[in-house]
């Protein structure tokens, strides 16, 4: 195995619409790759199903984080008013839920916030400010118009030659060797008139 | 043949332009060009008028610093406000601008769960005005406390009176309220980016470009494995907005609501204030809309189908405003209450009539030029109707807040409340930081949420027919010549 293949990412392969990528997408799944994923400027609606994933567990973040935001309040509110330094205004009393409810409210609702932040970027392991696919020139548009399939060498099923004809099949386009490197990779060069392809 | 032919078509596709939704991306552009007309604006050298402004508009916004150095170099007693009218054109101003917040969350949250396509293309925009005029409004409070180096004793950290804050009162709510809501739309706003920070990264032709944008896209990479994750942080945060956006201005109203002073102490304001935020928010947002469509040429973006319905969100809150106006007039009678009843017949004939019908003019009266099309459809008629709501909803918290405490139980207390130079000029200096803050904004960040835009294309959408394989050669797109037209 010579350097070049020990770095090897995977192999991308460009498709023309959402809607090809979506098809793409359903064959690769049901071929049973692992190690590989979509990329879209936009989510394509139907692409988790495709891709066989279950529902995003950021929702349980935005519950915990609601959950303590919910206890900080009460906390909060419960400690100062009537256990540290208990002191009667306006003849109320010094806890009472009526009052407390806009700030049980406010508090859950930002640490809610906060989980639901903090879930995206620990599901996502961003920020990540490298990855082997911008090593691929073609990958720019991903932001732009570009649909890209990358099916990940580490994947049990990967090799280059049978892999590189799945790609075909499915309709991929501009076929290419993703390495790790980016010294192996041609220096991307961004295309700065051609956009409509 | 063949022309009957081509005028049967012509009248075919002219009968369905009455039965088809009006797409929400005009002339069918391809997605690069909505990327490459979006990022432009911020690629592009910047243009000789956006100096001007922003110049102009920067040496306003330094009134404010400039004014509040002077207050609190002098003491609060520079404002014109004294007893009995001890809230004037501070808070006025404060639930003037946090008002205007509203209609951005409004367009980003609520109009995101009902699936109102249409936000995408005015969500970001609204959003950073959402988050621009909640800096504008911070500021009257904190200095409102008068001793502004205290303002940290609103916080919830111990202090050498070993006090705790008072939890039962409004105002802290309003602490609680506004720097939650803050939070949250920068969040929201912030995450709604990073797509498009990709995008602007990818484009960059500078290293320092390419590196601050960089930097702030966190490594975005369109993964599907991350839009999973991003869609639902996303809904949830839309979710979580929907109920503290119509918290915020409830919030705000309860600063009067819970009082016992004639005129504040009514259960509407709640639902009264948070219709007339939105109200305010959607004037501001077409105040900002509409000449930096027509300046970068947006018209596909912002479509006219997007200035309509936002006139008629507004149609609609005024009216709603017009009735609270016309309840309160109704409780006040039907309660019997002479204090209450002396406080509206004050409001509306007594020495601040002409605040009130300024309110009326502007608020009620205005936006029932809505009802014709013709002023929904001309973007200038349109930006001089929102004039009116811009000026009215100032006028609203004014009427509220002054008429309500100037003339207080004793007539032996009663006043007239004037503002100074310093009030006028502290305004003047935030319409100049809101508007230099959005000039800053639309020069560096993507002003329309491009990936969401892209979303809602039809070829975006792979279930409809037309975006298979047919797409590019059957429907002939304006720009497929690759140009960017």
């Amino acid at each position: 195995m010579n350097r070049s293949e020990k770095s090897l990412h995977g192999l991308g392969a460009e498709f023309p619409t959402a809607a090809s990528l979506l098809h793409a997408a359903k064959k690769v799944q049901a071929l049973g790759f692992r190690r590989w994923d979509v990329y879209s400027p936009f989510p394509v609606h139907g692409m988790d199903h495709a891709m066989g994933f279950k529902r995003s567990r950021v929702s349980l973040f935005s519950l915990i984080g609601g959950f303590i935001g919910l206890g900080t309040a009460f906390a909060l509110i419960y400690y100062t008013s009537a256990l540290n330094y208990p002191l009667i205004t306006q003849g109320k009393p010094y806890f009472a839920l009526e009052p407390s409810l806009p700030i049980f409210f406010e508090l859950t609702i930002l640490l809610t916030a906060f989980g639901t932040v903090l879930g995206l970027l620990l599901l996502t392991l961003l920020p990540r400010f490298h990855h082997p696919v911008f090593n691929w020139d073609r990958f720019q548009r991903v932001t732009d118009d570009g649909f890209f399939i990358v099916l990940e060498a580490t994947d049990p099923q990967f090799s280059n030659e049978t892999s590189r004809k799945v790609l075909q099949e499915i309709g991929g386009t501009h076929i290419s060797e993703i390495f790790q490197d980016p010294e192996i990779n041609p220096h991307p060069a961004r295309p700065t008139t051609e956009v409509v392809s | 043949m063949r022309a009957d032919n081509s005028s049967a078509q012509a009248a075919f596709a002219h009968a369905s332009n009455y039965l088809e939704r009006r797409p929400l991306v005009a002339n069918r552009r391809p997605l690069a060009w909505i990327t490459e007309h979006v990022c432009r604006i911020v690629e592009q050298p910047a243009p000789r008028w956006w100096w001007i402004l922003t110049i102009f508009f920067g040496a306003m916004a330094s009134l404010t610093p400039v004014m509040l150095t002077y207050l609190v170099s002098t003491g609060v007693g520079v404002w014109g406000l004294n007893v009995p009218v001890c809230w004037a054109w501070d808070i006025t101003n404060f639930v003037f601008w946090i008002g205007i917040g509203h209609a951005g969350t409004l367009i980003s949250a609520i109009l995101f769960l009902t699936r109102q396509n249409w936000r995408t293309s005015i969500n970001r925009s609204a959003e950073a005005m959402t988050i621009f005029a909640v800096i504008c409004a911070g500021i009257f409070p904190a200095f409102h406390v008068g001793r502004v180096w205290m303002a940290w004793f609103l916080a919830p950290v111990p202090n050498a009176n070993a006090i705790w804050q008072n939890f039962r009162s409004p105002l802290l709510w309003d602490v609680f309220a506004v720097s939650t809501y803050f939070t949250v739309s920068l969040i929201f706003w912030y995450l709604g980016l990073i797509p498009d920070l990709a995008s602007l990264r990818d484009r960059a032709k500078t290293r320092f470009r390419q590196m601050a944008y960089g930097l702030l896209a966190m490594g975005w990479r369109g993964s599907n494995r991350h839009w999973t994750h991003y869609e639902k942080a996303y809904l949830i945060l839309a979710g979580i907005s929907t109920p503290l956006v119509l918290s915020v201005h409830s919030v705000v109203s309860f600063d009067f609501a819970t009082s016992i002073v004639p005129g504040w102490h009514t259960t509407i304001f709640p639902p009264y204030f948070v219709a007339g935020a939105i109200f305010g928010g959607f004037a501001m947002v077409l105040t900002l809309l509409i000449p930096f469509r027509e300046i970068y040429g947006l018209h596909d973006l912002v479509t006219d189908k997007h200035i309509d319905n936002m006139c008629k969100i507004i149609l609609l809150t005024g009216s709603l405003v017009g009735y609270a106006y016309a309840m309160e007039f109704f409780i006040a009678w039907y309660s019997g209450n002479p204090f209450e009843i002396y406080a509206f017949t004050n409001r509306a004939f007594g020495p601040y009539w002409w605040a009130y019908w300024a309110m009326i003019t502007c608020n009620v009266a205005a936006p029932q030029l809505f009802w014709f099309k013709y002023c929904r459809q001309n973007p200038w008629v349109v930006l001089a109707i929102v004039m009116f709501p811009n000026t009215g909803m100032w006028y609203e918290r004014f009427v509220i807040i002054v008429t309500s405490i100037h003339r207080d139980f004793l007539p032996s207390s009663w006043g007239y409340f004037s503002p100074t130079w310093v009030d006028i000029t502290l305004f003047i200096g935030t319409i100049g930081l809101f508007v230099f803050l959005f000039l800053l904004f639309v020069r560096f960040l993507p002003m329309i949420n491009m990936f969401e835009v892209k979303n809602i294309t039809p070829e975006a959408d792979p279930h409809t027919p037309d975006s298979h394989s047919e797409h590019n050669s059957a429907i002939s797109y304006p720009t497929s010549t690759k140009v960017h037209a």
